[in-house]
């Protein structure tokens, strides 16, 4: 079993980070890109022979290399594991990434920089695969960081455009805070673990039945903390929309299908520390169905194309917090899976879109686009009707799963249940009203300032001329513009992307729907409790009677067919009423989502300004902090009380040193003899009995 | 042992030494003088290297030791040696001279010849500082180390002897002097009881028993304390550097701060005073954390790239303190490990400031914009430098900030957390910066200069630091397992372990010493 070489999956793509990185300013683009596709190709070759002769490994299969931070008391290791949850993430990353670095070949093709690109991108996958085989939390934490990094890198590629490095600045920054709560629960598990191999560790639980929130919560805590960050979350999710200055390739692979559920795969990686710690499970639960409903409220009124999708994939995150607050961890994971392909499609459609009216990012002067670009159409569609959750398309079936496990769940039940309903039918409200916007109707030639207020053009040359006020991919093609479908580098990413789209949730029908949830199974392994913790009783019992303290399983919980079939029912009828909303508002009556607007002015300027929360934790948090830091401890305490101090101890020397310049040459040497003089001077003191009580003994 | 081994130390003191007596005697000519010094440099770097290749891991204690009498009385004795708390701070030394060097190289162009002696003779003091094993010598090069610098801030500092040179200069010197003279009365009251200048031996003395009261012993444990923590420096003792960093030519502002404080302070404070230092411990702990939260957010604010990254020195220096005073083998560790990351990014960033201020004759942020684009070389390793300075992993600062930081928090939950606060400001710092100076569009500064990006001689210098920020993110073991062969013997010490000082710590009251 010694042949897997798990490490070659990861640094293949550095080494073509570092090709193009050091070399590829010389080389042709044909070449730079052939680097980056082979340094991807590569590892998702690697991760198919993994698959092929998964069902023959003993898992998890754990490879150690050198140790990487090594002290007497704590090491950790280059060390990869296997397991049935690696190897869904390989999938996606190596599958989705190289589909998208494909579709990177064309829309990128006309691009300044693009070996960088290239390279960043190689860069991401290097951390990203780095992070799902680590098996400690310090290797873990590498990736974390590290494509933290790339995407900074990323989102920051146009750096010339203000916006674009401002974003990728604001990015990393936050994902920092998150961190700050990442290293504090690596702190703690040192303190209280020894170790930080996540084997170890969850064998320690495993041992602990007595172990029940106290520190293991607050580790849970601040792991949370650190997936808000990175999975943009509520409170640190501010960060996404703003990542959208990033080419659209980006936003797909790193903002969409895979860096941004690293938070989820973290907690499902983990789960041996939540399953210990209710509270700490509640506090996920709560945070993903508030983001789930909150960014898709948000969703509703944006109009740039990429920003709605940003806040589509924070909302659809907030889902599989959901799923993992509720403890169904193989649900969040088939979620991420499903969302992978799906959302990755809608990005990459939507930058086809963009890229076939030349780098116009707006839904309002978008319109009647499926005649020009059927395939993008298309594929779009089938993504549209996933994300929305309608069956047979892949959404439904993860989406659902999440849906009928938090309303199993114990605590939340019901009423989470409900937030997550609610949540579908505004999901399908603001996906259809994006296809309509986009594909039906008429091309609207001027930036409409109102909703719904279409001016018509019919011309199949198309000639966009507004300003696009750096809403532009890339350099300059702003003027005239043919409308044309995109390459087939483009489209066959699309294509490929839309057979999963619809087809990959076959794989996790559940029982109630007469599939056998294979994907739940397969991912049992990883997935099963724990162990209830024995209640107190049961402990002290055990302990009285020296009988061994009983390690529940956890029990199967209940399966009912008959209401989840129910359930399911709901969810397609609000997805039904969300497209039979967006149908009426955006096709039927477009005259309507104006006069709306201006009948609830407070409430539409709220959502439209994303509820005021980057003003308001620029007021709150980083005025004041600029202020402190500038007035009071630069001007008052530095400047005042320190530097005050350092003149005049520098005011007194120049002083007497102009009074002693006749006996002293007054330069700087002269201060060594003064040592001399001062110390001989406090010796003689000491000689003379001053300060005998010290018992300093001189003399 | 061969031969080489017995007076392989002497060699690396004097070298620089009698190179700084040729330079003076050199003529003027050409770039003679220049290539002369960065022969020296790399000489000496190359004896360096000697110690860590020839390390014997299985012996404890000082190795390559000198010990002869040198005065008779008082008994003054040539004692040198090295142990894994030094090794790699004489290597450290030894490797930024030649990029010292090559910083300067165009940057100083009047009094050359005083500049590379004076250069020289301060790389002499400073492994001495690093060498010396008898308090007598060591405090000689502690002063020696002083005084060249003061006087090449003041003649060589940015408008080439201006009155903000020497007033930096002056505080500087006053700043460390002061408290210089105290720590000699230390040291001297030391040798009044214990009868010996030589550290071994004082060492073995004053962990014997009570040679002191414990009053006197504490107010000598604090004249030593000072003295380094200003050198440091130690928050609130920084007043000093801001100006230092500002003014100084590269090449000293490169070496003024962190290593030789921080070195002092584990081997005199911690090996001398294991009682006091305990007692000092938490102080020492919750400065670092508020040193942390400090620098940081007063870099934030600053306007001048060198003040800017004096700030953030101090900050991130605090990350040694606090390792330190955790009495952890992983604090102490990475404490170590930290003063060579820090030096070396530190190092970088300061080159990379000369780099521009050579190009466009400013430090303020505000007049620089859009240079990423005009550089990219010197982009890319500027943004480098930035990762390794806050501690991205894989890169060398990471490793330290990492250990110094758990440690810390395993003795204090409270403070080891505030200064993992440092980690997100440091990230809002230098990415701001870094935004400001390179991203957005061209400033007119930027703009009507000429795009001169990294030429050959800066290649050489800032690439093996660019190299070395990778090597020791990602193979810290190679650097930790000495380092750890020096600590390890301090916290050998019974007194000195991680328990007690937890307990300390958590019971608010020092462990018992010894015979007491």
């Amino acid at each position: 079993m010694n042949g897997l070489h798990l490490w070659l999956i990861p640094v293949l793509p550095l080494v073509g980070f570092l090709l193009n990185g050091l070399l590829g300013h010389r080389l042709p683009k044909a070449l730079v890109s052939t680097i980056a596709l082979v340094f991807t190709a590569a590892p998702l070759l690697l991760v198919l022979r993994v698959y092929d002769s998964f069902s023959a490994l003993s898992l998890p299969y754990i490879e150690r290399h050198a140790a990487w931070i090594a002290t007497p008391v704590l090491h950790a290791d280059f060390a990869f594991a296997l397991d049935q949850l690696t190897l869904v993430m390989l999938l996606v990353v190596t599958g989705v990434g190289f589909l998208i670095h494909i579709y990177s070949v064309g829309y990128m093709a006309h691009e300044e920089g693009y070996w960088r690109f290239f390279a960043y991108l190689n860069l991401f996958m290097f951390f990203m695969l780095t992070l799902v085989l680590a098996e400690n939390f310090l290797l873990m934490f590498v990736g974390w960081e590290g494509v933290g990094l790339a995407s900074y890198l990323l989102i920051g590629f146009y750096f010339k455009k203000h916006s674009a490095a401002k974003a990728g600045m604001k990015a990393f920054i936050l994902n920092r805070v998150g961190d700050f709560g990442f290293l504090l629960a690596l702190f703690l598990l040192i303190v209280h673990f020894g170790t930080l191999s996540f084997a170890d560790i969850a064998g320690q639980i495993a041992q602990h039945p007595e172990w029940q929130g106290g520190f293991l919560t607050a580790v849970a805590l601040l792991l949370v903390l650190g997936a808000t960050g990175k999975s943009a979350q509520i409170p640190l999710y501010v960060w996404l929309p703003d990542a959208m200055e990033g080419p659209t390739p980006v936003s797909a692979l790193i903002h969409a299908a895979t860096m941004v559920t690293a938070g989820i795969y973290m907690v499902v990686r983990t789960h041996a520390i939540f399953d210990r710690a209710p509270l700490a499970l509640m506090v996920v639960a709560i945070i993903g169905a508030a983001t789930a409903f909150f960014a898709a409220t948000v969703g509703i009124l944006q109009t740039d194309i990429k920003r709605l999708l940003a806040y589509s994939t924070i909302s659809q995150l907030g889902y599989m917090f959901l799923a993992c607050g509720a403890a169904a961890y193989s649900a969040a994971i088939f979620h991420l899976l499903t969302h992978a392909f799906f959302k990755a499609l809608l990005f990459l459609a939507a930058g086809s879109v963009i890229h076939a009216i030349g780098g116009e990012q707006d839904m309002r002067v978008m319109g009647g686009l499926r005649k020009h670009i059927p395939v993008t159409f298309w594929t779009m569609t089938m993504a549209v009707f996933a994300i929305s959750g309608f069956p047979p398309f892949s959404g439904f079936f993860s989406k659902d799963e999440i849906l009928a496990e938090v309303f199993r769940s114990p605590d939340g039940g019901p009423f989470l249940w409900a937030v997550g309903l609610v949540t579908a039918g505004v999901t399908s409200f603001y996906m259809f009203r994006l296809w309509y916007l986009t594909f039906f109707g008429h091309l609207r030639l001027q930036p409409a300032h109102q909703e719904g207020l279409p001016v018509a053009i019919d011309d199949e040359l198309l000639e966009t001329e507004h300003s696009t006020n750096g809403h532009h991919h890339g350099a300059a093609h702003h003027h005239t513009h043919h409308i044309h479908e995109s390459p087939s580098s483009m489209l066959v990413p699309l294509v490929l992307l839309a057979i999963l789209s619809v087809a990959g949730g076959w794989i996790g029908i559940p029982n109630s729907l007469g599939g056998g949830d294979r994907f739940g199974r397969f991912l049992e392994p990883v997935t099963h409790g724990t162990g209830a913790p024995p209640s107190f009783e049961q402990v002290s019992i055990a302990m009285r009677t020296g009988a061994p303290i009983p390690t529940a399983e956890v029990p199967p919980r209940p399966e009912d067919p008959r209401t989840e079939r129910k359930l399911a029912g709901c969810s397609v009828l609000a997805a039904l009423l969300g497209w039979f909303l967006a149908d009426t508002l955006y096709r039927r009556k477009p005259e309507l989502p104006a006069r709306i607007a201006a009948h609830s002015r407070a409430l539409y300027s709220l959502v439209l300004n994303k509820y005021w929360i980057d003003e308001i934790y620029g007021f709150l948090i980083v005025k004041p902090l600029l202020i402190l830091s500038r007035y009071a401890l630069w001007g008052g305490f530095d400047r005042g009380l320190i530097g005050g101090g350092g003149h005049f101890l520098a005011g007194v020397a120049q002083g007497s040193g102009s009074i002693l310049r006749r006996i002293q040459s007054g330069n700087i040497r002269s201060y060594a003899g003064w040592l001399a003089i001062g110390a001989a001077a406090i010796l003689l003191l000491a000689y003379f009995g001053f300060g005998a009580h010290l018992h300093l003994g001189v003399g | 042992m061969t031969s080489i081994d017995h007076n392989i130390l002497t060699w690396i003191l004097l070298l620089p030494a009698l190179g700084a007596v040729v330079t003076a005697l050199l003529p003027n000519r050409g770039k003679l003088v220049q290539s002369w010094a960065l022969i020296i440099a790399l000489a000496t770097f190359v004896l360096t290297l000697h110690l860590p290749t020839h390390f014997d891991y299985n012996h404890p204690g000082f190795q390559f030791e000198i010990n002869r009498i040198w005065i008779a009385s008082p008994p003054i004795r040539y004692h040198l040696g090295v142990d894994g708390l030094s090794v790699w701070l004489l290597v450290l030394t030894g490797f930024l001279a030649p990029i010292g060097v090559l910083a300067s190289w165009r940057a100083i162009d009047t009094r050359v010849k005083e500049f590379y002696s004076l250069f020289l003779l301060q790389q002499t003091a400073m492994l001495g500082v690093f060498l010396a094993l008898d308090l007598m010598v060591y405090y000689a090069f502690w002063e020696l180390s002083l005084v060249p610098m003061a006087i090449l801030i003041a003649t060589f500092g940015r408008d080439h002897g201006s009155r903000a040179s020497s007033r930096a200069a002056i505080k500087f010197f006053l700043y460390t002097f002061i408290p210089s003279a105290l720590f000699l009365v230390g040291i001297l009251a030391l040798y009044a009881r214990t009868g010996t200048f030589d550290y071994v031996e004082m060492k073995a003395r004053l962990t014997q028993g009570t040679v002191f009261g414990s009053e006197a012993m504490w107010l000598i444990s604090l004249s030593f304390l000072v003295a380094f923590a200003v050198k440091v420096p130690v928050f609130p003792l920084h007043g000093w550097l801001g100006d230092v960093f500002s003014e100084a030519p590269t090449a000293m502002a490169m070496v003024v701060a962190g290593k030789l404080g921080l070195y002092s302070l584990i081997r005199f404070h911690l090996g001398l005073f294991p009682f006091e230092s305990h007692r000092v411990a938490h102080w020492m702990i919750l400065l670092a954390a508020l040193g942390i939260l400090y620098g940081a957010l007063v870099a934030l604010v600053q306007n001048d790239l060198k003040r800017l990254l004096a700030f953030g020195t101090v900050s991130s220096l605090s990350f040694c303190t606090l390792g330190i005073y955790t009495f952890a083998l992983n604090g102490l560790d990475g404490a170590v490990f930290h003063i060579l990351s820090e030096s070396i990014t530190g190092g970088a960033l300061l080159v990379l400031f000369g780099v521009m201020y050579e190009r466009y004759g400013t430090y303020e942020i505000e007049r620089y914009g859009g240079l990423a684009a005009r550089v990219p070389r010197l982009a890319t390793v500027f943004l480098l430098s930035t990762l390794a300075l806050i501690g991205l992993p894989i890169l060398n600062g990471f490793v330290g900030e990492f250990l110094t930081l758990s440690s810390g928090f395993a003795v204090s939950h409270l403070w080891g957390s505030l200064g993992t606060i440092g980690v997100i400001l440091s990230a809002a710092y230098m990415l701001w910066m870094v935004q400001r100076v390179f991203y957005g569009p061209e400033s007119p500064l930027v703009h009507r200069s000429p795009a001169r990006d990294l030429a050959t001689r800066e290649h050489l210098a800032l690439w093996p630091m660019a190299i070395l920020m990778v090597l020791m993110g990602v193979f810290s073991p190679y650097w930790i397992r000495v380092i750890d062969h020096g600590v390890h013997a301090l916290s050998n010490t019974p007194a000195v372990t991680h328990n007690a000082a937890a307990a300390a710590l958590v019971h608010g009251r020092p462990p018992v010493r010894e015979g007491e």
